[in-house]
């Protein structure tokens, strides 16, 4: 049997579909945890991936790790899980170590693959500059899967949803608040990315940035220097000391390309790179390659979206 | 307030990345060693306002072989007040974090502050781990972090916004991009780095759950496609039907 665990205090996201699609992939029964409020007919759309039967756990409203990790760990006991998997997002990162940690099983963090034949996963490490496979040394397996790794396929079966009235231990961390931020695609699952640098000149020009994300349904991000001046917000810096991203369609602008800024984007499939600098490293990394300035290519580049997406709907 | 800040070197963010014996093993040759970054820039300077503002002392710790020690005095020349290197190859996380737990059991630390992860092996998972060998609770990938009395309030990115949790202390906390502000070790620092304790213990017996078996490096991008400046509709093309990501 295998355990997949998915957080779903903001719906279901396509991460939350590949990991289900993931552990069908390896081939067993797929049993879902969540916990939260959200209702048992959009749970049971995880049947249309794979899963048999979905578990939720509408007491827990938020992520305390500890009592996320102890509620795995008991269902994963109860119906006796070989393997958990999880998606790699930002609850993944804080429980999945804590389980390991608890059932002494060997775990693989941002998985890209399925086990190959030895049973060994691949991962990136050297931020992108390298790919190792891992191997679990301990029988039972917990594998966090990285997002935009394997594409969710519909794999239809009948699902179950059950409500779970299991103990749960109190939680130590109490969230007081939280603040939305505008922006409407999450950076990290975001299929499409338009990206601006310095080569921006100042804050009041992403007006040519936004207009384009907002034509293709893309989120924005920029390197470093942008986000530590202050012009964009820190939560859209990709990079080395940022986040990693690996979107299938990756558009830079006024970037130079820094091993740093391209530590935390060389998983896109597609870099396009615009840049007035033919000399600038980024083209070394890209699919296609502007020379040219920002200020004209960006809006006219906005302009073909625009008649490719009214000729396309 | 008793601060312990867990320090991993990594290679320099500019390193060329290369694999010897058969692709099994990291190639050191010529590679530059620097604090990582998240624990340098992020925990250990934010440790160190804590302590400069609320009293107490600030301990790093370290497991690796005395190879790592320039490392170490790096970060004491920031300011911390005395290092701990387990003396150990630090082969996997559960490996890392059981060192680390089984020195900090006994110390009452009131704080563990890590980095968001490690920029080689990139597997954010040391601090969970620790968190739950030391039974504290665990906040990952903090972007705010303050200690008032004996309570921690801290801020994390989230999708589509941002969270503020609280939480009492003792507690583990990995520490991302706004934490803090990286801060360049003056010479009075290096010097006293040199005459600061640095504490080597022995490692515990402790079976790794994983394990590396090989690396590659990523496929060779084709070379760049080049596209008139003026002619977008061409991009648009191309991005439709031969990368087909639109
Ligand atoms: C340890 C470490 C970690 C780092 N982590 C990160 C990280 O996570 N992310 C990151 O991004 N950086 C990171 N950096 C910084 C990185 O080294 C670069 O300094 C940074 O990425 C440069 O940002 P930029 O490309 O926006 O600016 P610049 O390097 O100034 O480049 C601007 C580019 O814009 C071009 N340009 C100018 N005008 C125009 C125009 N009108 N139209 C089109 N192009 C134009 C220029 O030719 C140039 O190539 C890190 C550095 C260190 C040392
Ligand atoms: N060998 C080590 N010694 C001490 N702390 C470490 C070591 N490796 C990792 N850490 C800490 O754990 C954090 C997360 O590392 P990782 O789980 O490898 O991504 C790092 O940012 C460090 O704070």
């Amino acid at each position: 049997m295998i355990l997949v665990y998915i957080n779903t205090l903001n719906g279901i996201g396509k991460a939350s579909y590949e990991a289900v699609t993931y552990a069908k992939k390896l081939n067993e029964a797929v049993h879902v945890l969540t916990n939260g409020s959200i209702d048992d007919q959009t749970l049971s759309s995880l049947g249309e991936y794979g899963a048999q039967k979905v578990s939720v756990h509408r007491g827990i409203n938020a992520v305390d790790s500890t009592q996320i990790c102890n509620l795995i760990s008991s269902v994963a006991e109860q119906i006796n899980a070989d393997t958990i998997v999880f998606s790699h997002d930002y609850i993944a990162k804080s429980v999945a170590p804590m389980l390991s940690s608890k059932l002494k099983v060997g775990m693989v963090p941002g998985a890209i693959s399925i086990p190959d034949a030895d049973g060994n996963i691949s991962v990136n490490v050297f931020s992108g500059k390298a790919i190792t496979k891992i191997a679990i040394n301990t029988d039972k397996k917990i594998i966090s899967l990285l997002p935009n790794s394997i594409p969710s396929e519909k794999n239809e079966t009948s699902c179950v949803v059950e409500e779970l009235s299991l103990e749960i231990v109190e939680a130590k961390i109490k969230i007081v608040s939280k603040k939305e931020l505008d922006g409407d695609i999450p950076l990290p699952e975001a299929e499409l990315v338009v990206s601006a640098g310095r080569g921006l000149k100042g804050p009041e020009n992403w007006g040519i940035v936004e207009d384009l994300a907002k034509t293709i349904g893309a989120a924005t991000a920029c390197s470093r220097p942008v986000s530590d001046i202050g012009w964009r917000p820190h939560h859209e810096h990709v990079g080395q000391t940022g986040i990693a991203i690996r979107p299938n369609l990756y558009i830079a602008a006024g970037i130079s390309g820094a091993i740093q800024h391209l530590a935390g984007v060389n998983g896109s499939k597609v870099i396009v790179v615009i840049n007035t600098d033919p000399e600038a490293p980024f083209f070394k990394a890209a699919d296609y390659g502007i020379v040219g300035d920002a200020f004209e290519v960006l809006p006219r580049l906005n302009d073909s979206m625009k008649r490719f997406v009214a000729e396309n709907n | 307030m008793k601060i312990l800040v867990c320090i991993s070197k990594s290679p320099d963010t500019t390193s060329k990345i290369s694999f010897t014996d058969g692709n099994t093993k990291f190639d050191e040759n010529g590679v530059q060693y620097i604090v990582n970054p998240y624990d340098e820039w992020y925990a250990l300077v934010r440790a160190l306002e804590i302590k400069e503002s609320l009293g107490g002392s600030v301990t790093i710790i370290t497991v690796g072989k005395a190879i790592d020690d320039p490392v170490i005095r790096k970060a004491l020349a920031i300011g911390a007040d005395n290092a701990v290197r387990i003396d150990a190859e630090p082969t996997e996380a559960y490996f890392t974090a059981t060192q680390i737990s089984a020195y900090a059991k006994d110390q009452s630390f009131d704080l563990v502050l890590l980095g968001k992860e490690t920029i080689n092996y990139n597997g954010s998972q040391v601090g969970g781990m620790l968190a739950q060998q030391l039974d504290l609770p665990f906040v990952s990938v903090a972007s705010k972090l303050d200690v008032n009395d004996n309570l921690l309030t801290v801020e994390n990115e989230v999708p589509g916004g941002v969270e503020v949790s609280e939480l009492s202390l003792p507690a583990v906390v990995s520490c991302a991009k706004g934490v803090a502000e990286q801060r360049i070790p003056n010479m009075r620092g290096i010097m006293a780095a040199r005459t600061k304790p640095l504490n080597v213990v022995a490692p515990i017996e402790c079976q790794p759950l994983t394990s590396f078996v090989s690396y590659e490096l990523p496929n060779e991008k084709s070379a760049c496609k080049m596209i008139d400046p003026e002619n977008m509709d061409e991009l648009v093309a191309l991005l439709h039907n031969e990368a087909k990501v639109i």
